[in-house]
């Protein structure tokens, strides 16, 4: 750390760091401590927590990543896992010197006052890379997780699929529900190389009170796809992140899928950016929400055509259970060149009577049939994900189905 | 008696759609419900399943000699009246498969010790469905109008009802599913001596279940009530309105 070729990002940084953000509410991030109150510990409790958002710590067929508040409490890879390297970025920048030409090179560390702080505060992360031509069979697992009240966590993580390989990770963030009053920055940078596949799944469950803002850049080479799984299921305070994805190759593919169930008042600000560059590369952003209680949820989306036979396409379904709660869709198509075709769709409405009564007609009470809707509705079918985090999902989202049947017809 | 419809009065939007129909169905019975569109075929339907927006402005509905029009539809349906629409909804990620089970009251996420998980497929070969590729298949998505009958039938027919109506359960269906269905519905009628009350245009499907009364219904009343060997020929001869110019109760 400190070396000579990080002292320009972190100037960079200094000059950034009361540069509001292009999008959501604006967070006073000295409120948050950078010191953990207590050492960071691998409870069953907290493994079990970790579960909740699809890591398994007792995995010992893959390869897993645990960070507690700023340490790193497991890094290893099984050793049938061939081709793949797992350790925190720290360690990794020190064991390569290339790696600096990965370095904040998907998004810039003067994007605003978060990665700013993201750089000056960075706590760890992970770095992940698939060498050439590998292939996973499970999900490698990585998990980032607030422990400690008032805690700000800024992990700096950088992913290379090199060429010719595919590589699948679940990450899980989460946060103690005793850590009150926590932030997360979390800077992402993915590389997806010629021909290689990246599967990105990041599940998100975090507290009431948490302040949530990712930043994340991919690029991705000729013939190269990046797929991103995201789900977020549980209430947190305030989320916002505009993942951006570079299509610099040929052919190069990019597809975000997200899953979201806003409940309470959380604050819920989340878009995808697709810059189709080279000739013949396509992007896909589908979003599907549901919206509860007083939650407020932006869905923004804007890709670029900027090439020849380039495609793009942005998707938001969202359904209103409760009159209390809101839903922006703004979708934004830019074509700059002659031969691109852009489209987006976005629906928003309430729960369809005529739907719910068709199930009420077979014997099934009305808070399980609006349960059985929304399961539907938001039903993950999310590709490259393993059957077994797909029912974990599902599992979740059934939780929803019988805390309704609990009592309150609609949880609003 | 199973069912008792009583001086029923349906209003709707305002707007008075049923103006005192009259009838009974016993277990094992098979009534017939024909009549020219918008007679009230269809709102007798709704109105007996319970949907809240047909309002009873008068009349009762005995269900094994219960009231049951202040109850909703997912009580009427627990108590064994299962209606088969006429156009169902396609509802996406809800799989067909879950569907049955849930009309079964399994819960397929959550089963309960004894849930027969099987039994969406079984009931699905009932209804000639190859379970293999419709048990996966999203709720009537994409379904063809003979697959759509066919589906609502394996859900109905999960729900083991007392009472079944069917609201034009051949309309849009081919000759070939026509038999399907016919075939499949005796059997099951024949398994569990429910009553039906049948809603459709057509003689085609009458012919396999051989109602044991045909009512004729015009502008929201009962215009003729007659066996079907009696009013089949006539109908076909004459159509409906110049039936009931002739022999209608208003006629």
């Amino acid at each position: 750390m400190g070396e000579e070729w990080r002292k320009k990002y972190k100037l960079e940084a200094l000059q950034a760091v009361t540069k509001r953000a292009a999008f959501g509410n604006d967070i006073d991030l000295s409120d948050f401590v950078t010191v953990p109150s207590r050492e960071g510990e691998l409870t069953d409790e907290v493994a079990k927590k970790t579960l909740e958002v699809g890591v398994d710590l007792g995995a010992k067929k893959t390869g897993t990543y645990f960070q507690l508040d700023h340490s790193v409490l497991l890094s290893q890879i099984a050793s049938k896992v061939k081709g793949v390297e797992m350790m925190p970025t720290d360690e990794a920048l020190d064991k390569y010197d290339w790696l600096k030409n990965y370095y904040w090179k998907a998004l810039s560390v003067s994007q605003d006052k978060y990665t700013a702080v993201a750089e000056l505060r960075q706590t760890k992360g992970y770095f992940i890379r698939s060498a050439p031509n590998t292939k996973v069979d499970q999900p490698i697992q990585a998990c980032l997780y607030i422990g400690s009240e008032g805690l700000l966590q800024a992990p700096h993580n950088i992913v290379i699929a090199e060429e010719g390989s595919e590589l699948n990770i679940v990450t899980g963030c989460t946060a103690d529900s005793r850590a009150r009053m926590v932030a997360h920055i979390g800077v992402s940078e993915f590389y997806v190389k010629k021909g290689a596949t990246l599967i990105f799944t990041m599940i998100h469950s975090w507290s009431e009170d948490a302040y949530v803002r990712p930043r994340t850049g991919v690029i991705v080479e000729e013939g190269g796809t990046f797929i991103s799984n995201y789900v977020l299921i549980k209430p947190v305070k305030d989320i916002q992140s505009y993942p951006t994805a570079h299509l610099v190759g040929k052919g190069a593919k990019a597809k975000f899928n997200s899953i979201i169930y806003a409940s309470k008042d959380s604050i819920i600000d989340l878009g995808n950016r697709i810059y189709l560059m080279a000739e013949g590369t396509s992007g896909e952003s589908v979003f599907k929400v549901v919206s509860t209680g007083t939650s407020k949820v932006y869905n923004r989306g804007q890709v670029f055509g900027q090439n020849r036979g380039t495609k793009g396409h942005l998707d938001c379904r969202g359904m209103i259970l409760c009159p209390t709660s809101t839903i922006t869709a703004i979708p934004e198509l830019v074509a700059e060149h002659s031969e691109t075709e852009l489209s987006h769709e976005a629906a928003i409405g309430r729960l369809q009577e005529e739907q719910l009564h068709y199930l009420m007609s077979r014997g099934i009470s009305p808070e399980q049939a609006i349960g059985v809707l929304v399961k539907g509705f938001l039903d993950p079918g999310l590709p490259g994900l393993p059957e077994r985090l797909q029912e974990e999902i599902r599992s979740k989202l059934s939780l929803l189905d019988r805390r309704s049947e609990g009592g309150a017809k609609e949880p609003c | 008696m199973l069912l008792r419809v009583e001086d029923l009065h349906v209003v709707v939007e305002g707007k008075e759609l049923l103006k005192g129909i009259s009838l009974s169905l016993d277990y094992g019975e098979i009534v017939a419900i024909m009549g020219h569109n918008a007679s009230g075929k269809t709102t007798l339907a709704l109105t007996l399943a319970g949907f809240p927006q047909y309002v009873v402005s008068k009349g009762r509905i005995l269900f094994e000699g219960q009231e049951i029009s202040s109850k909703g539809i997912d009580e009427r349906a627990k108590l064994g009246l299962a209606l088969a629409f006429q156009s169902p909804p396609a509802i996406r990620g809800i799989k067909l498969g879950h569907m049955i089970a849930l009309s079964a009251g399994i819960n397929p996420w959550q089963p309960k010790p004894g849930d027969d998980l099987e039994l969406p497929k079984k009931i699905l070969s009932k209804v000639n469905l190859d379970p293999e590729r419709y048990t996966e298949r999203e709720l009537n998505v994409g379904f063809s109008g003979g697959e759509r009958k066919r589906s609502e039938l394996a859900q109905i027919f999960a729900m083991k009802p007392k009472l079944m109506i069917l609201d034009e359960p051949d309309s849009g269906v081919d000759i070939d599913s026509l038999k399907i269905l016919g075939s499949a519905l005796l059997e099951y009628f024949n398994s569990i001596r429910c009553g039906i009350m049948i809603i459709t245009h057509h003689r085609h499907i009458l012919q396999y279940l051989k109602p044991t009364k045909v009512h004729i219904l015009s502008g929201g009343k009962v215009a003729i009530t007659g066996s079907y060997e009696e009013l089949m020929p006539k109908i076909e001869e004459k159509g409906y309105e110049r039936l009931i110019k002739e022999e209608g109760v208003n006629g």
